[in-house]
């Protein structure tokens, strides 16, 4: 009650601060008067009553100030007033306020903006219960590189494993439905019925999997994502129980899952369906292949350490109840680690850098806004000197120039913020492929908080140094000394910082330079193919009728001779695999001169199953022997074509033509090698060469399914597209193709890490150079204006203009000289931090060093241009008779 | 009469000018001069309240809720800003009043002992 008692009294104060005024006068003068009156009575004359009367009550205006200062109101208002005279003080300087706020918007907007894309990656837990416990396990391959699990390990952890509260196997799943509508494929994923219990997330309509739906020739039944649900379905609840048709086979949706699922391990997932893989492990069955991501959720209390402790021992002590393959032994242990970190794993180094590049164009910014605070402050010292004279206090000055420099920070957060909002759609669009959580990436409350802590953050720092440096100027200098004299201290501190701001440039210049030449270098490499003129396409047959191989391989033919009746269409061919796509699938490969006896080496190649076409259409030279070609048919001898680098390996000075290998299985009959054509990029362009092998897909042991259609064109690629597909849908059009793209935008995808931390960077770079270069202007300008009087009278006698601009040049570019050294001393420290995402280039490249040097002195130059040309014109029997 | 004016005063003790104005208004509502005049023959032109302390303990007791203000019409038709002791008023001056008591027997009981 008291507190709500104060709170309302001081409310209606605030909000009647004349009538409240008015009251307080009032009991004043009552008490004054009612004084008078018991004077008069006690024999004092009128006069001489007055007179003790105001002895008794002392100062009327003191004794008011103390009642109204005791009240907690005051400090309010006094606050009010401070925001008031600033906002008087920021209207009266339009190009100050203007420019600063404009600084301080933009590093407040880039910073709340990376902040934005940075805080849900790197800091925020994912978004599922407890998230901390959502582990990942991988096995460990030959080369000690971590890889998918088997089944067969699965099951095994799942039941000897106490560690964990759920486990779950997964891999991805691209159903196409048929029916009413036109043929539609979904990318979804096959999933063990403990997937979404490990996640932490149930239905939110229907039921989840369990044990009974995944097992072999187990029901058909989905679950639906909701956006699916609601795109597909009309977000009806009545489809649980029903059936819809996927591949030609009926499925029952049994559930829909909450739109606040955020699936994390496979973001474009809709629709899941259980694994059903068979428990009794078939030695020669799918449930030996290393192809499942593991998922598990630890135990509450038990820590990853632990948990990968305890993998450990299973590994180390088989037990017979539990067979394991020789290929999936995991003697050597099993990898565990947070989800967390294992999605954020990749695009960690270059968030870190670009999180790093906006702190500096932040505090670039904040540099330069206390620099014009300061220029400023010292043209108004005469004002503050006065003030102080008067009585203000020191606090009291501090705090309404803190105020001030608040209230230019507010503005610029409220702009800030707004640019954030902007511009993390910029980044959004700009973000590499492998970036997790895009859809979480938005201005939200804690991203408004951050820019609003920011902002507070500044206008204190930007403030504060001003601040004080006016409020400790002596009174006496600053009352007798005209504005346009000189100040020793502000010019020292102002030149610290121009020198700051300068090094802080060259940082990001010189890493930006560094990323700009990787990128150069990158997409210098040649990829081994001809990318120009390619269109690529994933295309899938779907359905009963392809459940034999036969028909798998006849409809390919079939689209195949179609696409290339296309009228500007050069040449085409499909592959199991395409380079820069992100498939990376390796077989073991054996050579019949060479037995793979080390079993620490890697035995694998990547695999193309290819049709005849795909080598000359990828523009693949053909080093020796011959290509792949129709007569390689299933009923004559195998054939298989290797790469340039693993035939020097294997055979070196030899000749490989005629030698034969086992591609995959080894019972099947020895395939002969016919040819050696060029190296591939296949995961990315800066990674080395792997070992490839080629084989015709139709004398391939199954057939591979989808494929991947590489048409060269004579024109443009992308303008065939429409074409193209509609030839293939000429032969069966309920085959969904998807993943359409030219091979230019996956060759421009696959350095799309360093390509979105190179076009941060360079954008951070040139705002940093533009407020360094406005920083050494403000500074000089500033200080050519305060020797105006100087430069005249050196004129005066006989300096000539050309001195004049050398005097004043001298000054801004030794400052520049400075911040650039120490810029370069601090670009080789921070170099450290992009040395991840740099590719064929030192991170001491001197050229890169030099020429970004250069740049930032040219630009200074210019900066310094201008306040010493107009140095160069001060005429002197002006400035003297001004005096 | 001018000797009144000169004749030495305290100050009120610290601390106690709240309990005096909650004693004071105990009596009957008044208004700040009142108060000033009421402490001064009370305790016989010892004590002697500041007005300007008058005041701002007179705006902290009413924001505490054990006085209220009102503006009334004094004898002599003046409007003046008349205080009230509330019912918290009066509790609260019953638990200073305790407590002082206490403080001041454990003083003089102190001071006793020395002599």
């Amino acid at each position: 009650m008291p507190l709500w008692r104060q709170l309302t009294r001081g409310l209606r104060v605030l909000a009647h601060r004349s009538a409240a005024d008015r009251e307080l006068d009032d009991e004043v003068r009552h008490y004054l008067d009612e004084a008078t009156e018991s004077w008069i009575s006690r024999g004092l004359s009128p006069d001489e009553a007055r007179r003790a009367a105001r002895m008794e009550i002392g100062n009327a205006t003191l004794v008011r100030e103390r009642v109204r200062a005791s009240a907690w109101e005051h400090v309010v208002d006094g606050v009010c007033s401070d925001l008031r005279f600033g906002v008087r003080r920021l209207g009266n300087n339009w190009g100050f306020t203007t420019v600063s706020v404009l600084t301080l918007a933009l590093g407040i907007g880039a910073t709340t903006a990376i902040f934005s894309a940075v805080n849900p990656v790197l800091f925020e837990p994912l978004p599922y219960p407890h998230a901390e416990r959502v582990t990942m396990i991988w096995d460990y391959g030959v080369d000690g590189s971590r890889i998918d699990v088997t089944f067969g390990t699965y099951r095994e952890l799942s039941q000897r494993s106490r560690s964990f509260d759920a486990m779950a196997v997964m891999k991805l799943w691209q159903p196409v439905m048929t029916g009413a509508a036109e043929p539609e494929r979904f990318d979804g994923q096959r999933v063990s019925a403990d997937y979404f219990r490990t996640l932490g997330v149930p239905p939110a309509i229907g039921r989840d999997f369990d044990a009974a739906d995944d097992r072999v020739k187990g029901p058909n039944v989905v679950m639906l994502d909701d956006g699916l649900w609601r795109r597909r379905f009309a977000g009806d609840a009545a489809i649980v129980g029903q059936a819809i048709t996927l591949d030609g086979a009926k499925y029952t949706v049994i559930g829909v899952l909450p739109p606040t699922l955020e699936n994390i391990l496979a973001p474009s997932a809709e629709i899941w369906a259980p694994l059903q893989y068979d428990a009794s492990l078939p030695p020669e069955g799918r449930e030996w292949g290393h192809h499942l991501r593991m998922v598990a959720r630890l135990r509450p209390g038990v820590r990853m350490a632990d948990a990968a402790g305890e993998l450990r021992a299973i590994a180390r002590a088989p037990v017979p109840a539990f067979v394991r393959q020789p290929w999936a032994s995991f003697r050597n242990g099993l990898i565990v680690n947070a989800l967390q970190d294992d999605v954020t794993r990749a695009v960690r180094p270059s968030l870190l850098a670009v999180t790093g590049a906006v702190l500096l164009v932040l505090v670039i910014a904040c540099v330069n806004v206390t620099n014009l605070l300061l220029a400023r402050a010292a043209q108004c010292r005469g004002e503050f000197a006065m003030r102080a004279a008067l009585g203000a206090g020191r606090g009291r000055m501090i705090r309404q120039l803190l105020a001030e420099s608040l209230l230019l920070a507010c503005v610029a957060g409220a702009l800030g913020i707004l640019l954030a909002h902007f511009g993390v759609r910029a980044l959004v669009a700009l973000s590499p492929a492998g970036l997790p959580r895009v859809t979480a990436i938005r201005v939200d409350a804690i991203v408004f908080a951050f820019g609003l802590a920011i902002t507070t953050l500044i206008g204190l720092a930007v403030g504060l140094i001003p601040a004080l440096h006016a409020s400790r100027d002596d009174l006496r200098v600053g009352l007798q000394q005209s504005s346009r004299q000189t100040a020793g201290g502000h010019r020292l501190t102002r030149r610290i910082l121009v020198v700051a701001e300068v090094a802080l440039a060259l940082v990001l210049l010189v890493s930006a330079g560094l990323l700009l030449r990787s990128l150069q270098r990158l997409f210098a490499v040649a990829p081994g193919f001809n990318a120009p003129h390619l269109l690529t396409m994933q295309v899938q047959t779907s359905g009963r009728r392809f459940v034999q191989a036969a028909a798998v391989h006849q409809f390919f033919d079939r689209a195949l001779e179609a696409v290339r009746a296309v009228p500007g269409v050069e040449s085409a061919g499909f592959t199991g695999q395409l380079p820069l796509s992100g498939d990376f699938e390796k077989y073991g490969v054996q050579f019949e001169s060479s037995p793979n006896d080390d079993p620490r080496e890697d035995h694998s190649a990547l695999r193309y199953a290819v049709t005849p076409g795909y080598i000359e259409s990828m523009g693949i030279p053909l080093v020796r022997g011959r290509r792949i070609d129709a007569h390689d048919t299933p009923d004559r001898p195998p054939v298989v074509l290797i790469n340039e680098s693993f035939a020097r390996r294997k055979f070196p000075g030899g000749d490989p033509i005629g030698q034969r290998v086992h591609v995959g299985d080894t019972r099947r009959p020895w395939s002969a090698i016919v040819g050696v054509v060029g190296d591939v990029k296949q995961t990315s362009l800066a990674l080395g060469q792997a070992d490839a092998v080629y084989v015709p897909s139709a004398q391939a042991y199954f057939a591979d399914n989808p494929m991947w259609l590489v048409v060269r064109a004579r024109g443009d690629a992308a303008a065939m597209a429409p074409a193209i597909r509609n030839a293939i849908w000429s032969v069966d059009k309920d085959q969904p193709i998807v993943r359409m793209a030219t091979m230019d935008a996956l060759v421009a995808a696959s350095a799309g890490e360093r390509r979105f931390a190179l076009i941060v960077f360079e954008s951070f770079a040139l705002v940093a150079l533009a407020l360094a270069a406005i920083g050494i202007y403000g500074l000089l300008s500033g200080s050519v204006h305060e020797r105006t009087r100087e430069i005249g009278v050196r004129s005066a006698l006989g300096a000539s203009r050309g001195d004049i601009v050398a005097l004043v040049m001298r000054q801004g570019m030794a400052l520049t000289a400075l911040g650039a050294s120490l810029g370069a001393i601090g670009a080789v420290a921070a170099s450290r931090a992009i040395v991840t995402l740099l590719f064929g280039t030192s991170r001491l490249d001197p050229a890169t060093y030099v020429t970004t040097s250069a740049v930032l002195v040219g630009v200074a130059a210019i900066a310094c241009g201008v306040p010493a040309w107009r140095a160069a014109r001060v005429d002197p029997s002006v400035t003297l008779r001004a005096e | 009469m001018v000797g009144a004016v000169a004749k030495p005063r305290t100050d009120v003790i610290q601390g106690t000018l709240d309990m005096l104005i909650l004693k004071t208004l105990s009596l009957e509502p008044m208004h700040g001069f009142g108060i000033t005049r009421r402490v001064e023959q009370i305790s016989r032109g010892v004590f002697k309240v500041n007005p300007g302390s008058l005041l701002v303990a007179l705006q902290r007791l009413e924001r505490a809720g054990w006085v209220d203000a009102e503006w009334q019409h004094t004898e002599n038709a003046r409007r003046a800003r008349f205080y009230r002791l509330t019912r918290a008023g009066r509790k609260q001056l019953e638990i200073q009043t305790t407590d002082w008591t206490r403080r001041v027997e454990a003083i003089t009981r102190l001071l006793k002992e020395e002599a």
